[in-house]
């Protein structure tokens, strides 16, 4: 295998998905961009690992122990493949540190969630919400069969009924839509390649955007899930001004002398570079996104290709095996 | 090199693990317990790394949990005494959150309505709903 082919497949194309994730995040249907961007990931930590694993292959098929057990000639390997030793065992060495991390990070993904099940099982009632006498303002869901929602009183006296039915609303969309799948099959391909972590931090985006797109539908009103969000955002960060009043005082001020009016120009890098809860409440506030295709087209056409590039390599390596063992042996 | 630690000198990934088993041994308990008697039924735990906790940081984890709002705390004496503070359901919630902390998981696990906000994101979101909004409510 042509070492420019490996390093597009393990190095190009996540890097170009990476480039892609956070416009396709901020820009196309969230439900849509999440099973893209989790396809893609899932494309391209695939096809990265088997661009490693066919280089490491090559070069062990040369082995003349290994070439004499699968009678195969070690001259016409040697000629039809041109990667060198040491790309191979480089090849092998990152291989391997991709296998540890994907099962290290199985492991350790699937006991978190098998914690959640437990616990969503253990909380109290047989109702999907469960309150909390919980005064500071909480709220998040709980994996399960059935999954459960837990939201703190705190979060509760914060928020109107309008508010609350909004915020229901989002974290059933989560278990409906069962998006820990999507965040987790995402990590696992991020922990494959970590050249593919962003694309995994763009799924987890998506996913509250899809929550709140669903929130949005559920009560009719995009901007009420965009102010119960930024309320809630605020009440869980102040849950104790009243301890630190001069932390209060000094956010009342920054308040005062925040300017009334922004222009829409300088609003928008401001609200790229934030993070992720006023991202969410901007994307509300402005009108549904579109499928748009042609950014969808951009980062699939990137996984295609490397499927491809990794299908034709298989195919290589396989054809240059057939005519390896057509040597006559005496 | 020692792993990366808190303030405290805990190493960040156990607090979680270290959290939850004192948590375990207040919600056993009959009534509130001092910091010793936290130390001494440490010492009947599973998790090796809870037997051998120091009293200092018992007593660390203690008030940290204290702070939290996890723990009510009343003074005895010279000292104090804790007990959790939780209903049944908020009890459960806060088991889970205490383990799950201590495994970088458990914010994909546990999808949380709104992530933690920095100060210009505060500054930003008040901007971005503008002046007419009721936002701050929220802050009472």
């Amino acid at each position: 295998m042509a070492v420019p082919l490996v390093l597009c497949l393990t190095l190009l194309f996540p890097l170009i998905a990476q480039l892609l994730a956070r416009p396709i995040a901020a820009r196309v249907d969230p439900r849509w961009a999440t099973w893209l961007l989790t396809g893609v990931a899932v494309a391209l930590a695939a096809t990265s690992g088997a661009a490693l694993t066919l280089v490491a292959l090559a070069a062990v098929i040369k082995v003349p122990l290994i070439a004499q057990l699968g009678r195969w000639s070690p001259a016409i390997i040697d000629r039809g493949d041109p990667t060198s030793t040491v790309v191979a065992i480089i090849a092998g060495i990152l291989l391997g540190t991709a296998l540890t991390a994907v099962v290290r990070f199985a492991v350790r993904r699937g006991q978190a969630l098998v914690e959640a099940f437990r616990h969503a099982r253990g909380l109290p009632g047989r109702g999907q919400l469960v309150v909390t006498r919980d005064a500071t303002a909480d709220a998040y869901t709980v994996p399960g069969r059935p999954g459960r929602i837990v939201v703190s009183a705190g979060m509760l006296d914060t928020l109107d009924d309008a508010g609350r039915a909004a915020l229901l609303a989002h974290e059933r969309a989560h278990l409906v839509g069962r998006h820990y799948a999507f965040t987790s099959v995402a990590r696992l391909a991020a922990a494959a390649n970590p050249l593919l972590r962003p694309v995994a931090d763009a799924v987890e985006y998506t996913v509250e955007r899809w929550a709140d797109e669903r929130a949005a539908q559920a009560v009719g009103d995009r901007r009420l899930v965009a102010e119960t969000i930024a309320r809630a955002a605020i009440a869980a960060k102040h849950h104790d001004a009243r301890r630190a009043p001069a932390a209060a005082l000094g956010a009342v001020f920054a308040w005062i002398g925040a300017p009334r009016f922004v222009p829409k120009h300088s609003r928008r890098p401001a609200v790229r570079a934030a993070g992720p809860v006023p991202r969410r409440v901007a994307a509300l506030l402005a009108p549904p996104l579109g499928r748009r295709w042609i950014l969808q087209a951009a980062v699939a056409v990137i996984a295609i290709i490397a499927g491809l590039c990794a299908l034709d390599a298989a195919h290589d390596l396989h054809e240059l095996l057939e005519s390896a063992s057509y040597v006559p042996h005496h | 090199m020692l792993p990366a630690a808190g303030s405290d000198g805990v190493p960040r990934r156990a607090r979680g693990a270290l959290e939850a088993a004192i948590m375990d041994v207040l919600w056993r308990a009959q009534g509130p317990l001092s910091p010793g008697e936290v130390r001494d039924l440490l010492g009947t735990c599973a998790d090796a790394e809870a037997r051998a906790l120091s009293y200092s940081t018992v007593v660390t984890i203690l008030t940290r949990l204290h702070g939290k709002k996890m723990l009510a705390r009343t003074r005895v004496g010279r000292s104090f005494q804790y007990a959790p503070l939780a209903d049944a359901a908020g009890l459960e919630a806060r088991r889970l959150s205490a383990l799950l902390d201590g495994s970088a998981d458990r914010a994909a696990v546990l999808s949380r309505f709104v992530a933690d906000l920095s100060d210009s994101d505060e500054e930003l979101l008040r901007r971005l709903l503008g002046p007419t909004s009721s936002v701050d409510d929220a802050r009472r």
